[in-house]
């Protein structure tokens, strides 16, 4: 079956401005969160904790600002297939960089 | 010799009078317009000229090559006209080749849509080609580069006073032209199929220009960034990639590799669609293990992604991490391999006949087999370090990129001429080009294999004596190879005129796109047709005829 | 273009919308297409910022001190107010395809308005810390000099923070370079969004989303949230490299 048929008569999912507020608010504590985070001493949990508290960021925005919360599963499945070649990426140059010290064989 | 072709009687055939070339007239009509089968056209003519450019420079490295001594041409010279060569061949032949013209041509009519999902992308496509296209040109008159078409740092950003930064903006720019075909296909696969049509009644043809499209989308951006940082770091001297600075030319190598494997694919997937086609068409029988083919060619766009580093062994990159990608390298082949034994198993007992295109398609499955498999010699770690940077591997990469999709191309220009333009080539005289063109190919590129397991380097403008024989055959088979390219040019222009009138369905096939009139109406169908019967049904097209004869009489 | 009287004949047709081109067949096959495309570019561009943050991450691993060193040399106040600036023009800008959706003129321009100062602030602000990165001689390549983080300067106040060695000092040229090329290219996309965002004004006060045709406005949403990802992610990496040293 085609997708066309399936999401035919779906009209587009208007959200809510109290939503919008909602999560801009969000966004706007977590900012001064990772601010402050970056002052404790947590040692490598530091770039952890920044980078956990940006993903849950992007995270909001791709559900709510960018309505993917409301969307089809093709929408869904593209986001998902950016981040996985973007993981790609990092993570099959990250095989070379973090194994170069090891010397040889 | 048996033939499936049917044509309609020459004396009362006629070309529709309505058709996409006739529908609008003047220049303009054709500048502006937002017509998947103009634009197709248009990509045709602009890569042509592309590719007889392209053709010439490689006549000149040949010529070069025929003595030991760098007579014809200076070194540096030498280098810029195989730099030229290269990038030419691959950015503005290879990888719009098939996909902007067969593709743009087919796609939207194979999964029977009126137009592409986004036309005026397209037609941007179309423009931002010809901007890269005209840059590159005016980098090469104006002095030429000379980095090889891998833009090498930090040999590119700091040692060569050569047109770099125009001819890496070039690239930059036909770049984001791939990008919107590949994004406009996509869209146009997912969201444009006429009702009936799922996933697996779609022809190969589009499967593979699907995985291919997802190529274009994901990989084509890493060398547009990275493409930046080289200007950035010739012009302002940042220092990304520069070693002085602390920068790692390594980190260039990988950037540019995640994009650049991956476009090997970008030029073989949608050739391997085209064979697909032709294959089950003239031996009268649905492709063996769709699914399996089908499928084949996403697990070919997602694994290219996961093998990059084959082309960096010999750089300098961890022993761990070249075992891990000489693995994954050799997970590449299955998929590959399951095509051509799939091909090779809807031959086995089909009606085969042997005209143009399926003759270009058995020189694609011979030599995109050896292609293939000498890829396998160097992706494993051990004899890549001994082959790499040879002759062996130009013999490997033009036998997947000439030997293999350039016959595809071929094949399908062959193929679908007659819905293009409404005539037929001349049938005898094409079959000579495609004999002639798989005998040069042989001739030039079978010694480089030799010359390479013996040790000639590549990229160089003279070389050893001991090697002048196999460079002499190689010199020999290019002339060879040189008329059979001429040769389609000259009799398909001629066809235009003088070919006879193909009809809607001259080689009996089953696609939507035969199904309609040759050449098709701007709006490709009068209703859009409703899909019941699978691909390559054979049986559906004898009834749809059966019907036809009996609803006239 | 569009004209005030499309409206009229939009609701007497409503099957068909004037504005539903013709190789679609429904009005919804029309949407989704254009958000699905409008998704795969973005996808390219997280591709073509991935290239920078893989970069990033193994400079960052190679020299951490000189990656601490140049983040403490921006300013945290600075830096984050650009980040709430940019979330809020989010915000602004989500509402305008809010009040595009319900068909609220006066809505969508008093938002696109919005998000244009505040993007414009960002700029601003932006710039502000650009030219104070080229006075203290740490722009890459054409106007760098590393001996301020061999011998740091002592703030008022405080004690002087210990230099870094001469070798490692140098290569704060890695992390200035990434700093510029990354939020550059976010500024340039800041740019690029600006432009639209005016030619959007533009139309938006002629009336021409008023018949609900507007595809371009949601895509621009899209453009522009993600513009405001990419600044979530540079913010720490960038800004807040171990801040407690």
């Amino acid at each position: 079956m085609s997708e066309l048929e399936a999401n035919h008569a779906e009209e587009p999912h208007i959200v809510s401005p109290k939503i919008y507020a909602m999560i801009a608010a969000t966004l706007l504590i977590c900012t001064g969160l990772t601010v402050a985070a970056s002052y404790l001493e947590l040692g490598p949990w530091n770039a952890v904790v920044a980078l956990g508290i940006a993903v849950f960021k992007a995270t909001l925005v791709v559900l709510f600002f960018m309505h993917i919360k409301y969307s089809s599963n093709l929408m869904k499945l593209t986001v998902g297939a950016g981040l996985f070649t973007f993981l790609a990426l990092v993570g099959m140059s990250m095989s070379d960089y973090i194994s170069r010290a090891w010397g040889s064989f | 010799m048996s033939s499936i072709v049917s044509l309609p009687d020459q004396t009362t055939a006629r070309i529709p009078k309505r058709n996409y070339l006739t529908n609008e007239n003047g220049i303009l009509s054709w500048l502006l317009t937002g017509d998947h089968k103009r634009i197709a056209i248009l990509y045709l003519i602009s890569i042509t000229f592309f590719f007889f450019i392209g053709g010439a420079l490689a006549a000149l490295i040949r010529l070069e090559l025929l003595t030991p001594q760098s007579d014809l041409m200076a070194a540096d010279t030498y280098n810029k006209v195989f730099s030229m060569h290269g990038i030419i061949m691959i950015f503005l032949f290879l990888v719009p080749s098939v996909p902007a013209t067969l593709g743009n041509f087919l796609i939207p009519i194979m999964v029977g849509a009126k137009d592409l999902a986004f036309p005026k992308i397209n037609l941007l496509s179309w423009y931002l080609y010809l901007i890269g296209g005209g840059m590159t040109l005016w980098a090469m008159i104006s002095g030429g580069v000379d980095t090889g078409w891998t833009f090498t740092v930090p040999l590119s950003t700091h040692y060569l006073n050569t047109n770099v930064v125009t001819t890496g903006l070039a690239i930059f720019v036909a770049g984001f032209s791939s990008i919107f075909t590949g994004l406009n296909f996509i869209v146009t696969i997912h969201r444009m199929r006429a009702p009936g049509m799922t996933w697996f009644k779609l022809p190969l043809f589009v499967w593979s220009n699907y995985a291919a499209s997802i190529l274009m989308v994901l990989g084509t951006p890493v060398l547009a960034i990275t493409l930046v940082l080289v200007v950035l770091e010739r012009t302002i001297g940042i220092g990304v990639f520069d070693p002085t600075k602390g920068g790692d030319p390594i980190l260039f190598q990988h950037l540019f590799w995640f994009y650049s494997h991956p476009a090997v694919y970008i030029m073989i997937l949608p050739g391997m669609g085209v064979i697909s086609e032709v294959i089950s068409t003239f031996s009268r029988k649905r492709v063996f293990g769709y699914s399996a083919v089908a499928f084949s060619s996403v697990a070919i766009a997602v694994f290219g992604f996961f093998v990059w580093e084959h082309h960096m062994f010999i750089m300098g990159v961890s022993n761990y991490s070249t075992l891990i990608f000489s693995l994954l390298t050799m997970l590449v082949a299955v998929p590959s391999a399951i095509k051509i034994f799939n091909w090779a198993f809807t031959l086995y007992k089909g009606s085969i006949t042997f005209e143009t295109p399926m003759l270009y398609a058995f020189g694609f499955m011979g030599l995109f087999t050896i292609g293939g498999l000498t890829g396998v010699f160097l992706g494993s770690s051990g004899t890549d370090i001994h082959l790499t940077e040879t002759y062996f591997i130009v013999a490997h990469f033009h036998f997947v990129m000439v030997g293999g999709m350039l016959m595809a191309f071929l094949s399908g220009i062959h193929f679908w001429w007659p819905k293009m333009t409404g005539r037929m080539y001349p049938e005898k005289l094409s079959q000579l080009a495609a004999v002639v063109t798989f005998i040069g190919f042989n001739f030039t590129f079978f010694p480089q294999f030799l010359l390479g397991m013996l040790g000639m380097p590549r990229r160089y403008a003279a070389y050893p004596p001991e090697f002048q024989v196999l460079n002499v055959f190689s010199t020999a088979g290019a002339t060879i190879l040189g008329v059979g390219y001429l040769l389609p040019m000259i009799y398909l222009v001629w066809s235009l005129k003088y070919g006879q009138i193909a009809g809607n369905n001259p080689w009996q096939a089953t696609g939507l796109e035969w199904q309609i009139q040759s050449p098709p109406l701007t709006e490709n169908f009068i209703e859009i047709p409703v899909v019941t019967q699978d691909a390559y049904d054979y049986e559906w097209l004898e009834r749809q005829k059966e019907r036809e004869v009996t609803q006239v009489g | 273009m569009d004209s005030p009287t499309v409206a009229l004949h939009e609701s007497t047709h409503s099957e068909h919308p004037s504005y539903q081109r013709h190789h679609f067949v429904t009005m919804a096959q029309q949407r989704e297409s254009a958000s699905f495309g409008m998704w795969l570019f973005l996808l390219t561009e997280i591709m073509f910022f991935g290239g920078m943050f893989t970069a990033y991450l193994i400079y960052r691993n190679w020299y951490y001190p000189a990656f601490v060193a140049g983040s403490h040399t921006l300013s945290i106040v600075l830096g984050t107010t650009n980040t709430a600036v940019l979330i809020t023009s989010s915000f602004t800008m989500a509402m305008g395809v809010w009040c595009a959706e319900t068909r609220r003129r006066g809505g969508l321009i008093l938002s696109i308005i919005l998000t244009l100062i505040l993007g414009l602030a960002f700029l601003g602000i932006k710039s502000v810390e650009y030219h104070e990165k080229w006075v203290q001689h740490h722009v890459p390549g054409l106007r760098f000099d590393a001996m301020s983080f061999v011998h740091p300067k002592a703030e008022p106040g405080q004690p002087a923070e210990p230099g870094l060695p001469l070798d490692m000092a140098q290569h704060t040229e890695v992390y200035f370079s990434l700093y510029f090329a990354m939020t550059g290219m976010h500024a340039l996309h800041m740019i690029i969004g600006m432009g639209l965002l005016i030619f959007m004004l533009i139309k938006a006060i002629r009336g021409a989303y008023d018949n609900g045709n507007i595809t371009f406005i949601e895509n621009f949403g899209l453009y522009w949230h993600f513009v405001d990802i990419v600044w979530i992610f540079l913010f720490p990496l960038l800004y807040l490299i171990s801040r407690h040293q």
